[in-house]
């Protein structure tokens, strides 16, 4: 049996988790809240999202830390009572550089720094910063493949790679790619979709967007249980296209105002009465099976 | 190279060379070789002039030079987008059909102020 969140329910608990209480449990649901496991799924789990590292920004008016943040958040991380089967990082590892060598000097350094977590299994997405001036070039040569899936417990993940293209695209050959992996899928497996952009138009004049992710939405759209998780917007969003939702994390150096809240999009100031505000990690529960998650939210440090 | 991308609600292309643009702009085609010419560059992160002032209903080519690196032009609330290749001129062709403001923007990530890389489009009567 399964429950289905109305839409006044996904508002409100939306609603909340932007409002940046910490730890606020969210659940990810609108379809598929299920109130009893079965469908023989596979046992639940936990993962953590962390996003848009940034490593290499400076700016202290925006996060006079910014050196030293990463390494917070990972003690927070090392420190969580539960620790998660692995690790996501959805983008921009690094601030951008014009130089290829600093740029793989930045790439080496979050390396270095994410190998001092104490979860080793970990999965990396690029994000605009790290790839789309070299394609991704430097980025394969410390993380690997930008595009690729995984299994784990029953779960099938999607990792789209939406910022290579400089133009924002997922590309022909990916989205021919996806619609080969999905076809082996039963319609009612579990599945997470990971990306960097938005794969909807959240706010296309911001750059917010994928230029063609309505393909890989309309793709995904036939599957009954879709999780999209991704970065680059620097804040907690929660939206649904049809029967899936996609959450937005936040980031790991500065915070972005949320959706056309403002005229121009700028980094939000640093708050000295409130460090660290607006950025943060999260955790994912998944729940029988895969049919839902929920999300907790965490400050970059342990209060 | 010249590239021409045509703007018009008929999808009236004229296109030199490899060119590839669409549009949602104008409600009628107009005659071509009447065009109002703007001429604009385009350089990390800015464009060259970022501010256009165009008369409602008066066709328009923008003449946009790539001077650095390639670039893009986008008029999201319009369905305009251009690819400027480096070291080429791109030409848009619009017939503004509607007074407001509409904003642009690079669509192509070039570097760490990409996205001031903007300007406004506006149309008078």
């Amino acid at each position: 049996m399964t429950r289905h969140l109305d839409r006044r329910e996904f508002i409100q608990l939306a609603g909340l988790a932007t409002a940046g209480v910490a730890g606020v449990v969210f659940s990810s649901g609108l379809r598929g809240v299920s109130l009893a496991a079965g469908k023989g799924r596979g046992e639940d789990f936990m993962f953590l999202q962390m996003s848009d590292l940034h490593w290499g920004f400076t700016g202290p008016a925006v996060n006079p830390d910014a050196e030293g943040t990463l390494d917070k958040a990972i003690a927070h991380v090392n420190a969580l009572p539960h620790q998660p089967d692995f690790i996501v990082f959805t983008g921009d590892l690094t601030h951008t550089t014009d130089d290829p060598q600093e740029r793989r000097k930045r790439l080496a350094h979050v390396r270095d720094a994410v190998g001092k977590l104490k979860v080793k299994r970990q999965r990396y997405l690029a994000g605009e910063h790290d790839a789309s001036l070299d394609r991704a070039e430097a980025f394969k040569e410390f993380f690997g493949e930008t595009h690729y899936t995984f299994d784990h417990k029953g779960v099938h993940f999607i990792v789209l790679d939406n910022v290579s293209d400089p133009t924002g695209k997922l590309g022909d050959d990916q989205i021919q790619w996806l619609h080969a992996d999905l076809g082996k899928l039963d319609k009612e497996a579990p599945i997470v979709v990971l990306t960097h952009r938005p794969l909807f138009d959240l706010a296309p004049d911001w750059d917010w967007a994928t230029a063609d992710g309505a393909a890989a939405i309309e793709a995904l759209m036939p599957y009954e249980y879709v999780t999209v998780f991704y970065g680059h917007i620097h804040q907690e969003h929660h939206q649904m296209t049809g029967h899936i939702p996609h959450h937005a994390a936040k980031g790991l150096m500065f915070p972005l105002p949320a959706p056309h809240s403002v005229p121009k999009k700028a980094p939000i100031p640093w708050d000295a009465a409130n460090p660290y505000r607006g950025l943060g990690f999260r955790s994912v529960q998944s729940k029988n099976g895969g049919d839902d998650y929920a999300l907790t939210e965490w400050a970059v440090e342990k209060s | 190279m010249k590239r021409i991308i045509t703007v018009t609600a008929l999808v009236v292309f004229a296109v030199v060379g490899t060119a590839v643009g669409w549009h949602r702009f104008a409600t009628a085609a107009v005659p071509a070789g009447t065009e109002q010419v703007v001429h604009m560059t385009a350089k990390r992160f800015e464009y060259t002039p970022s501010e256009i002032t165009l008369k409602k209903g008066v066709p328009v080519i923008l003449e946009i030079t790539a001077l650095d690196r390639d670039h893009g032009f986008k008029i999201p609330d319009l369905g305009v987008r251009a690819d400027l290749k480096s070291g080429e001129v791109t030409r848009v062709r619009i017939v503004p059909d509607r007074v407001g403001t509409f904003a642009f923007r690079c669509d192509v990530f070039c570097g760490d102020r990409h996205e001031d890389m903007a300007g406004e489009i506006v149309v008078v009567d």
